[in-house]
């Protein structure tokens, strides 16, 4: 009878592992056939999957201000919806996603540097965030210089929190944590004052539904980040994306597009620099 | 070549692995006192503490280490506010080895009684037979023989202790796996090289102490 037992459970684990591997195989067939054919039958996108308000998978739909840009120049260098292939792009393999063809173009928060621009090239900017706080909607923190002797979260690899050690606040005490969810979770318990990254980010923090009325951008943003549109080095697409989104920004379903994304949180992006226009294409 | 170079004035690797060896220093001091207690408790002739020292193991062994360090800073610091110590990053320091020392005692635990098993049964029986109780008995027949046969076994723990030290950047410690993880994210145009700067470093720390136990586990062993 146990032989019975565990030979019914090796199967069903060695059924599931079969079907997770056909799973996987799947995928990655159909992205090399897009590649194949120059991207004429369907468009890899890359764009986060865990970033609420910019690029977030909710149970295999996406959503997000980056996702719906993405869905509007797709649509304006002729790609209908179910053309589009979304590929998750964490921060750390954007350049790989590119340099190795895997996708097309990268809408995932991401900034346009010089060191960047040696590996990949941009279109955009689409978007211009300033580096924030998010803190709970009762403080009093205004800004950066506010931080001395205060807690401040921020996402392990990044440097935003430095930055604010180094150039406002000598006394702040910094603590790094895998997500940014980390960091709100540890707010709301009430040891971290404050979260640091791009304005739009938190914002997308702010909007979740558990986080709802419980916290604040401060509205007050200190650096500039050009969130970009990433391309393989040498394409072609960076004037017709350009076009795109001059287009977009033009007809109001940029501002629109912000407007849905981020409902219900107090936040304005940074008025002087947005909506952004393009810069030329190399 | 030099914007390799370059990446050692920007960023400093030596310092982050320092961190590590740090941790795994205080780490394996801890979890060598626990797993030596626990591996008592199992070969001990009282049913609850053979019982506790099984279920540690078990939930310790099985448990991921990345959680058992969240759960360090998310839970006792964030939701139960407590503190290891008044400054703020050494706090995180220590909550780290707390959870590295944990994690590791099972493993401890269960490398020391595999050593205690080369111990013949006639040791632990002569050992009663001159009026040795349980205590003098492990103490002074038993362990010091089960240690010697147990140095391989620990020393595998050691090594996956210093590389597993690298989870402790998830409980906010600025240690090697967290730097790398920042000069990836600012010199996108260095990433392979950054990578196998990081591997070799870990190579460089885990291959004297594989010789070092592999050594030691010839010379000291009991011989039968």
């Amino acid at each position: 009878m146990r032989t019975t037992r565990y030979g019914a459970l090796a199967m069903a684990a060695a059924a599931a592992l079969a079907l997770s591997a056909c799973g996987g195989g799947g995928g990655e067939e159909g992205a090399e056939e897009g590649g194949g054919e120059a991207g004429a039958e369907s468009v890899r996108i890359g764009i986060k999957f865990d970033q609420p308000g910019l690029g977030f998978d909710e149970g295999g739909s996406y959503s997000g201000f980056d996702v719906d840009v993405a869905r509007y120049v797709a649509g304006e260098l002729g790609y209908s919806e179910d053309q589009i292939e979304w590929v998750e792009a964490p921060s750390a393999n954007r350049e790989n996603l590119l340099s190795n063809e895997q996708v097309d173009m990268i809408f995932a928060t991401y900034s346009i540097t010089d060191t960047r621009k040696e590996t990949v090239d941009f279109a955009g900017p689409y978007f211009i965030a300033g580096q924030d706080l998010l803190v709970p909607v009762d403080s009093d923190i205004t800004g950066p210089e506010d931080l001395d002797g205060r807690n401040l979260c921020s996402v392990t690899g990044s440097t935003s929190a430095q930055r604010v050690k180094d150039e406002y606040a000598e006394g702040v005490n910094l603590i790094e944590q895998p997500g940014y969810a980390e960091c709100v979770s540890l707010m709301s318990g009430g040891q971290i004052d404050a979260v640091t990254t791009d304005d739009i980010i938190l914002a997308g923090l702010a909007a979740q539904e558990a986080n709802q009325g419980q916290f604040k951008v401060v509205g007050n943003p200190f650096s500039e980040e050009k969130y970009g549109v990433g391309l393989t080095k040498g394409s072609e697409l960076c004037s017709d994306i350009n076009a795109a989104i001059e287009k977009m920004i033009e007809e109001g379903a940029w501002e629109e597009a912000l407007a849905n994304n981020l409902e219900g949180v107090d936040y304005e992006p940074n008025a002087e620099l947005n909506p952004p226009t393009p810069d030329d294409c190399a | 070549m030099d914007s390799f170079l370059s990446l050692f004035e920007q960023y400093d690797v030596a310092a982050a692995f320092w961190v590590n060896i740090q941790l795994t220093f205080w780490a394996a001091i801890w979890s060598l006192l626990l797993g030596t207690l626990l591996a008592l408790f199992r070969i001990s002739p009282i049913a609850s503490l053979q019982w506790f020292g099984a279920t540690y193991v078990n939930i310790f062994r099985n448990t991921p280490l990345t959680i058992i360090i969240a759960f360090g800073v998310l839970a006792l610091f964030g939701q139960l506010s407590v503190s290891l110590s008044s400054d703020f990053n050494l706090n995180f320091f220590r909550l780290a080895i707390l959870g590295l020392s944990l994690y590791h005692a099972a493993f401890v635990c269960e490398a020391i009684r595999s050593g205690v098993n080369t111990v013949p049964l006639g040791q632990a029986e002569a050992a009663r037979a001159i009026g040795l109780s349980f205590l003098p008995a492990a103490r002074l027949v038993i362990l010091p023989q089960a240690f010697r046969g147990a140095i391989a076994p620990l020393g595998n723990v050691l090594i996956a202790l210093t590389k597993n030290s690298t989870v402790a950047a998830a409980g906010s410690v600025a240690e090697s796996a967290g730097l790398m993880k920042t000069m990836i994210e600012f010199r996108s145009d260095m990433v392979i090289p950054i990578f196998f700067t990081f591997a070799f470093g870990f190579v460089l720390i885990v291959i004297p102490i594989g010789l070092l136990t592999t050594w030691a586990s010839k010379k000291l062993a009991v011989s039968r």
